[in-house]
């Protein structure tokens, strides 16, 4: 197999007394799709959070690509080639779709907010159109988002992070917020474009439906602590990951 | 409609230069309205692009002031009379206020950057009115200027001053609009909305608030420093709390659809203060806020939403 992307040793992060997540040493690999499944409060998003940035590890390294970036900023992990999607989605309310790409383009090219080139510029606009398209969201193009339902708001905010072809994408929970009949639905019409792009995904779920279809290795997270890491279904028959994660519906 | 499309600016700069034009044969009180109006507009200005990126500055009088007072010292005390030099010594000293200034303030949002502004902008102030040597709060007056060599008549003067202020105006619109195209013009609109997604996507909230300040300030500046030129004149009032409110004001009133509509804003304000004040010498204040409250109870987007919805139409 070839290098991982993404390697964690050791990661532990503590707020005071609670431990939020110790001993999560994690290695992904190019062009990976991995579910991390967990009960609340087992330290899935603060793995996301220190592997973007917004949490400093209390101790652990994070290398990303082979360099070291434990403890960066999320700006400097999201040009180094990280980005991420939220559980409630960050998008810019006020702008139309189109608009909120062309933000994730320029915040993209010149992160600084360059003075110099002009930033509304016709291959932008078609590269963003393009993008939206994608993900099947052009007839939402020139609508302001606020507006928009939720599950359209997700799917910009997962299409927002896919913008520069970033090499890895961590999505935040991408089918909360959405009705079970739409779920698979919505996992597939993002997961289809990302993996096209070739980058490696990872995505927090706890619907196992989803988990089981479209990831092809599982991470089961318990207690701040990683329970079981392998193949999907390997994972999902795990007597504790059954006992302490599925819980009593799928036992 | 996309609020950070800015691609028909040039059109309406080139429709601003035409009024200006067509300005010069105006009455001479009214041409002079509009010559004060448009270093006043350019104050707006610079509020307005501060606001788009959620930021509310109530001092901006300040840029406006050390403008205004850069030109009057260096023409008062330190002798220099050519026009050129003022003006930009003017946008000098303001931007470096705006640098130092900006490295502080790009720190702080909504209430909090709008009571720092207000509270340094006072700080000038109390400084100015303690100032005896510059005249307190009667501020003092300027000698007349002069360009490249040539000091123009008496006869003259008004016309030179009003086509100086004109052109200059015309090209800090141009400036402006290419920065509003620009990826710093443009990611204000995402700092005022998101800056943890704007974080998220790679880019520096702070830089972009930072180059706001700087730009708004450069802006005041010059206005700062045509209004002296204009009027001959500087004082301590330029950075008052309620100058500020009122560049606050008419960015409100105008909308921020594009840099000509706090020019024209501003015009239009000081036009109905003026008749105002002819109309009813004891009730003038009446009739500017009850203009003020229709506009804003019927064009809550301001005035250039009446443009904007014409273009939608």
């Amino acid at each position: 197999m070839s290098d991982p992307i993404l390697v964690t040793e050791n990661l532990e992060k503590r707020f005071g007394g609670v431990v939020a997540a110790s001993e999560i040493s994690l290695s992904l690999y190019p062009g990976e799709t991995v579910a991390v499944i967990g009960s609340n409060g087992a330290g899935k998003t603060t793995f996301v959070n220190m592997v973007t940035g917004y949490l400093k590890p209390s101790s652990g390294t994070i290398r990303f690509r082979g360099r070291d970036i434990t403890g960066s900023s999320p700006r400097k992990t999201a040009q180094a080639g990280i980005r991420r999607s939220f559980q409630i989605s960050q998008i810019f309310p006020q702008l139309t779709a189109l608009e909120n790409m062309m933000m994730a383009e320029i915040a993209a090219a010149d992160g600084k907010g360059g003075l110099r080139a002009t930033a509304l510029t016709d291959t932008r606009m078609k590269t963003g159109r393009a993008v939206l398209d994608r993900f099947g969201l052009s007839q939402h193009a020139d609508a302001r988002v606020g507006t928009l339902p939720q599950g359209v708001k997700k799917q910009l905010d997962i299409a927002m992070a896919a913008i520069d072809d970033p090499a890895l994408i961590l999505l935040d929970e991408p089918t909360s917020g959405v009705s079970v009949d739409e779920k698979i639905e919505m996992m597939e019409r993002v997961i289809e474009p990302l993996k096209a792009d070739d980058a490696t995904l990872l995505f927090i779920e706890h619907d196992m439906d989803i988990v089981t279809r479209f990831a092809e290795r599982t991470v089961a997270f318990y207690e701040g602590k990683i329970l079981s890491d392998g193949p999907t279904a390997e994972v999902l028959a795990d007597t504790e990951v059954r006992r302490y994660v599925i819980g009593g519906v799928h036992a | 409609m996309m609020k950070t499309d800015f691609r028909r600016e040039p059109l309406y700069i080139a429709i601003l230069a035409g009024l200006l034009i067509l300005g010069f044969f105006l009455p001479s009180w009214l041409r002079f309205l509009l010559q004060t109006a448009m270093a006043g507009g350019l104050v707006a200005v610079g509020v307005s692009l501060q606001m788009r990126a959620g930021l509310v500055n109530f001092g901006q009088g300040l840029y406006y002031a050390l403008g205004g007072y850069a030109v009057g010292m260096l023409a008062a005390q330190a002798g220099i009379t050519d026009i050129f030099l003022l003006l930009i010594a003017a946008v000098v000293v303001s931007t470096v206020a705006g640098v130092i200034l900006g490295l502080l303030l790009s720190r702080y949002r909504e209430i909090f950057y709008a009571m720092l502004s207000l509270a340094v902008s006072m700080i000038l102030y109390g400084l100015l009115v303690k100032a005896a040597w510059l005249g307190s709060t009667d501020g003092f007056n300027i000698p007349s200027l002069s360009y490249l060599g040539w000091t123009p008549s008496r006869a003259v003067r008004p016309d030179v001053y009003y086509i100086t202020t004109a052109i200059l105006t015309v090209l800090a619109c141009l400036a402006t609009a290419r920065y509003l195209t620009s990826g710093a013009g443009m990611l204000c609109e995402a700092v005022a909305e998101n800056e943890i997604r704007l974080e998220y996507l790679g880019a520096n909230p702070r830089k972009v608030a930072f180059i706001v300040i700087v730009v708004a300030a450069a802006l005041s500046g010059l206005g700062g420093g045509l209004l002296a030129m204009s009027t001959g004149h500087v004082d301590p009032l330029m950075t008052n709390w309620t100058t500020s409110g009122g560049f606050v004001f008419v960015a409100l009133l105008a909308g921020r659809g594009s840099t000509i509509a706090p020019m024209i804003g501003f015009f239009l304000l000081e036009l109905v203060r003026n008749y105002a004040l002819d109309l009813a010498p004891n009730a003038w204040q009446m009739i500017l806020g009850a203009v003020m409250l229709m506009v804003i109870l019927l064009l809550p987007e301001g005035l250039w939403s009446l443009v904007e919805r014409r273009r939608k139409a």
